[in-house]
């Protein structure tokens, strides 16, 4: 098999990756792989997602310029364009810029939008609520597995509440 | 620099309980940035110095980072880079750093943090065998550490904010090193493969000529980094990888039921090749390395141990070849020199 980037060496590493019940090969020549970051079992790159992403972007959001004003990030200047081209971002604030396609196209990376994890300790601890939900949260699903329902019921209460006040 | 550290194997390198033969080692990377500065790639130096600065100031109030050691790129050459990449404490994209970059190495090297990679901030924590539960602990007590006096860009529907949006949401990626002889051997390696990577995770194994899984080694991670909590990750790996392991002994049973004499033939030539050859590169060591590494898994090599094979896998790898003897040498060299290490390593005996 012939290496997909360049179409010239034979195809030495080989990627099978499944995101979304769709699946993506890559077969790649040894320097083509080096050059994506890609030729060692040691590093942590799961997947070029840059030539992913750029596929991705291709098909879904570049193919219609006319409905995306090509908005730029107020702190750096970066273009959806630009991100389209480089599969990164120039700052946090580009997040909030980009949000509504962004959306999308975590969906389409990582099957969902929404964060579930871990909350910042943040000096003003602006991000207490949020921690606190989390915290219950993870108390709601470790009583669920015990089967406590009576604790669960509470802390389902209590998860209510908090997030009544936001 | 570096040629104290390079006179001892890795961390990732120094297992030697029973986990340690299959799993290799266990790392988390968690990928941070400091709220309102341009991410390195977009930053001009200015800001990539004051940023800098700060995660310079916030690593020396952590009490966990008050033993370590502090370098700035501009002092490391290419051989030292490529010495902290053989030894899992950079990432590829760390090497080709420029100014403003720095890393942190913690003592013993199970923790190292990279400054300005394509990140602000890239916190690794690194353990022998099967240990992700343990690793992820201690890059969560830095991170919580760091947070005191760095305020982290994060937004409440995609968690923390990273250059590339394939780390948003918690910034980890948990990994598993892992040995799979067997499954390469039985061939049902690319079987296991494709359903570990319907689950989420990625699998990567390094081809070097021809068609032979380099070392047979694998390397088993979260695939997304969104939508799922830090816990739901490691413990979906860490069953993943319980998993593989016995896919892993299935395979070895069978192998050594219906052609054992070919393995064994295949085992104790590699150590035969180890013991006299007079020049040998670190991909053909790396080879043989795995094969003895089954042999001892399997109860069948005894004259040479675990701790002994790690030895010798670390300090055949180019770089850490050159570190050891001190000495800048040309692959011609190195080859001769790195037989002539092994085989005064094997003499050593056990
Ligand atoms: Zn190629
Ligand atoms: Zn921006």
């Amino acid at each position: 098999m012939l290496c997909q980037n360049c179409g010239k060496k034979e195809a030495t590493v080989h990627l099978t990756q499944v995101v979304n019940d769709e699946k993506v090969e890559l077969h790649l020549c040894r320097e083509c792989a080096e050059k994506k970051r890609f030729h060692t079992p040691f590093e942590g790159v799961p997947f070029p997602l840059a030539e992913f992403l750029a596929s991705m972007l291709d098909q879904s959001l570049i193919e219609k310029p006319s409905k995306v004003s090509d908005k730029k990030c107020s702190t750096c200047g970066m273009r959806f364009s630009d991100f389209s081209k480089i599969g990164r971002l120039g700052c946090g604030n580009c997040y909030v810029t980009f949000r509504s396609q962004l959306n999308d196209l975590l969906r389409k990376i990582h099957g969902s939008s929404q964060h579930r994890g871990g909350v910042p300790f943040t000096p003003g601890d602006v991000m207490k609520p949020l921690r606190e939900e989390r915290k219950l949260q993870e108390e709601l699903k470790k009583a669920i597995q015990e089967e406590n329902f009576e604790k669960a019921a509470q802390l389902r209460d209590q998860i209510k509440a908090l997030s009544n006040k936001k | 620099m570096f040629e104290d550290m390079a006179k001892r194997p890795a961390i990732w390198l120094s297992g030697e309980d029973s986990t340690s033969q299959i799993v290799l080692s266990s790392r988390i990377r968690l990928a941070r940035n400091i709220s309102n500065c341009p991410f390195p790639s977009e930053a001009d130096t200015d800001s990539r110095e004051k940023v800098l600065s700060f995660i310079k100031s916030a690593i020396d109030k952590s009490p966990t980072l008050s033993q370590g050691r502090f370098v700035k790129c501009t002092q490391l050459d290419d051989l030292d880079r490529s010495f902290l990449l053989e030894r899992h404490l950079i990432s590829l994209e760390f090497r080709q750093c420029r100014d403003s970059s720095a890393l942190f190495i913690g003592e013993g090297e199970q923790v190292s943090i990279m400054i300005n990679e394509e990140d602000h901030l890239r916190i690794q924590s690194l353990q022998s065998g099967l240990n992700i539960r343990a690793a992820y602990q201690i890059a969560a007590k830095i991170d919580e550490e760091l947070a005191k006096s760095l305020e982290f860009a994060f937004d409440s529907n995609f968690g923390y904010l990273t250059s590339c949006p394939t780390n948003v949401g918690t910034g980890m990626r948990a990994s598993v090193l892992i040995h799979l002889p067997g499954l390469a051997l039985t061939k049902e390696i690319e079987n296991v493969i494709s359903q570990i990577s319907k689950l989420g995770l990625a699998v990567r194994g390094f081809y070097g000529e021809g068609s032979d899984v380099l070392g047979a080694l694998f390397q088993v991670s979260n695939q997304t980094t969104l939508g799922r909590s830090e816990e739901d990750i490691t413990e979906s790996l860490e069953r993943v990888t319980q998993q593989i392991i016995e896919y892993e002994e299935n395979a070895r049973n069978r192998l050594f039921k219906d052609a054992k004499d070919q393995i064994e033939d295949k085992i104790f030539r590699a150590y035969g090749i180890l013991k006299f050859a007079r020049t040998l590169t670190s991909e053909e060591v790396l080879n043989l390395l795995s094969a003895i590494r089954l042999g001892i898994g399997e109860g069948i090599v005894k004259m040479v141990t675990l701790s002994q094979i790690n030895e010798i896998l670390a300090f055949s790898q180019p770089s850490h070849l050159q570190k050891y003897f001190n000495k800048r040498m040309e692959p011609g060299e190195r080859d001769r020199i790195r037989a002539k290490l092994i085989r005064s390593k094997l003499a050593e005996g056990k």
